[in-house]
């Protein structure tokens, strides 16, 4: 299951026409202590770079956004009452949300595990 | 993701601390604020808040400003520019006080300490230039207005900073005669320090002036106790949030009285009976008949953190904003303060604020949310 990244710090896992997203460890390290997560309504739809869900760490709020277009298929509820799950887990059990793909080649323009890794490096 | 917080109101060009290498070399992750660079956090806010609560944090406020008054009529002049008891005074005393413009608004909140030939005040770093000006301006010209740039300043804060700070202090009394609001001359591993039992994170605790140039010695001495870690602005910020104090910029303004900012405290009985402070008509008037709207507290249903700029509303009517908000990660829940209508101000009074389109049930809370612990008597 190839995974992509943004440089919006997202990353996006693909499984057919349907898509697993959430914040990157190194987003969750940025934004320290998360103490709410609102993640998406059950479609809702979704449009690359527009507003997906809010991530609250203890300083700030940060938005997140939609990686590609698509409608969001389920919210990880879970972190409604774990919001902490974003710092130990974000790239398994901190997941935010689910979403089908509605223009696969919009994959195309995001970043492999490796460009990914080097574009942090450059931060 | 963008981040919307201490992302920096940008002077020109932001000043480094003196201990800005120490800070980085700490692991520190530094913003800009109050046009310098500083530590937001070492290791997370969250656990740094929690440390400072059970032991001891030391914070880097070099940012602020201090200032040395001294010349004839020093008292007087003060007096004329706050509306704080500055006579009664006595050396080695503190206190808080604000600098009011001619309407009674605030431009600054700040700490007064009588030094034997003078008063050595200090002020928020983000407005210490509008500050000295101001009292440059409505200070007679026998009034020397020393900015003391040289010195650094530290806050040692948190329940055991007593112990750590008492094995490497001499002086000609023991730390122990210091109780809250008093200040006298010290020695730190040898280096000369004011230090005085105050802070603003609502713990017992002390703040030490230094030379700039002996500051990263007095902190290496200081994390190197057992008891005390590096804390950022942060936790700084979530601590204070806590204990009911407010922010300048944030929770206090030129637009806002003392009374109407809850710091009635802060006008003396003497200058209540006498005025002749700025904007006494105004002030003195609220302090009789109340002000329409004061600062409250406020403690939030749920998980959703209220921040400043919230609006606050009683049904479908708007009735005041949030002026600080987030986690409190002593209280477990998201707080926050905001200015209401005189009639809404009452603990107990449920409003709702407003974030991102939706309503989140509040209720007016007494502040401190989380007890002050200071040392207010001898061997206490």
């Amino acid at each position: 299951m190839p995974r992509y990244y943004t440089e919006e710090h997202e990353w996006i896992d693909v499984d057919g026409d349907v898509a697993t997203v959430g914040i990157t460890d190194f987003a969750q390290g940025q934004l320290g202590d998360i103490v709410f997560v609102e993640v998406p309504d059950t479609g809702a739809e979704l449009s690359a770079g527009g507003d997906a869900a809010v991530v609250e760490s203890v300083k700030a709020a940060s938005d997140v956004y939609a990686p590609v277009d698509g409608t969001v298929t389920e919210g990880n509820g879970q972190l409604e009452e774990d919001p902490a799950l974003v710092n130990s887990d974000p790239e398994g059990e901190g997941w935010f949300f689910r979403m089908t793909l509605s223009d696969k080649s919009q994959l195309d323009g995001l970043m492999n595990a490796q460009a990914y890794k080097d574009f942090i490096a450059d931060l | 993701m963008t981040e919307s917080e201490f992302t920096g109101e940008e002077a020109v060009e932001t000043a480094t601390l003196p201990l800005d290498a120490w800070h980085r070399a700490k692991g520190g992750r530094m913003v800009e604020f109050a046009g310098y660079w500083m530590p937001i956090q070492y290791e997370g806010i969250m656990a740094e808040h929690l440390w400072t609560r059970e032991n001891a944090g030391l914070f880097d406020v070099s940012h602020m400003g201090q200032l040395y008054l001294s010349g004839e009529g020093l008292d007087e002049a003060l007096e004329a520019v706050l509306p704080g008891d500055v006579k009664s005074l006595t050396v080695g005393r503190m206190r808080y006080s604000l600098l009011l413009n001619e309407e009674g608004g605030i431009l600054d909140d700040l700490m007064l300490s009588r030094w034997p030939e003078g008063i050595y005040m200090v002020v928020n770093g983000a407005v210490k230039w509008e500050d000295i000006g101001h009292l440059r301006e409505a200070l007679p010209d026998a009034i020397t207005i020393n900015h003391l740039e040289e010195r650094a300043l530290l806050a040692l804060q948190g329940p055991k900073a007593f112990d750590a700070l008492k094995r490497h202090t001499t002086g000609q009394w023991p730390l122990d005669a210091l109780v809250f609001m008093m200040g006298g001359p010290y020695q730190i591993g040898g280096v000369d320090a004011w230090i005085s039992r105050s802070g603003y994170t609502g713990e017992d605790g002390f703040e030490i002036s230094v030379d700039a140039d002996k500051v990263q010695q007095v902190a290496d001495l200081l994390c190197g106790e057992p008891e005390v870690k590096p804390i950022g602005l942060g936790a700084r910020d979530s601590l204070r949030l806590e204990a009911g104090l407010p922010l300048y910029g944030h929770d206090l303004d030129e637009e806002i009285d003392p009374i109407e900012g809850d710091l009635a405290f802060a006008i003396s009985k003497r200058r209540r009976e006498e005025g002749g402070f700025p904007g006494a008509a105004r002030i003195l008037g609220h302090l009789a008949d109340g002000s329409p709207r004061k600062r409250v507290g406020l403690l939030i249903d749920g998980k959703l953190p209220v921040r400043e700029g919230a609006k606050l509303f009683d049904g479908e009517e708007e009735i005041g904003v949030v002026t600080s908000g987030g986690f409190a990660p002593s209280v477990g829940a998201p707080i926050a303060m905001g200015y209401v209508p005189r009639d809404h101000a009452a603990p107990g009074t449920a409003i709702a604020a407003e974030v991102r389109g939706k309503r989140v049930s509040c209720t007016v809370a007494p502040m401190p949310f989380v007890p002050h612990r200071y040392i207010r008597k001898q061997g206490g």
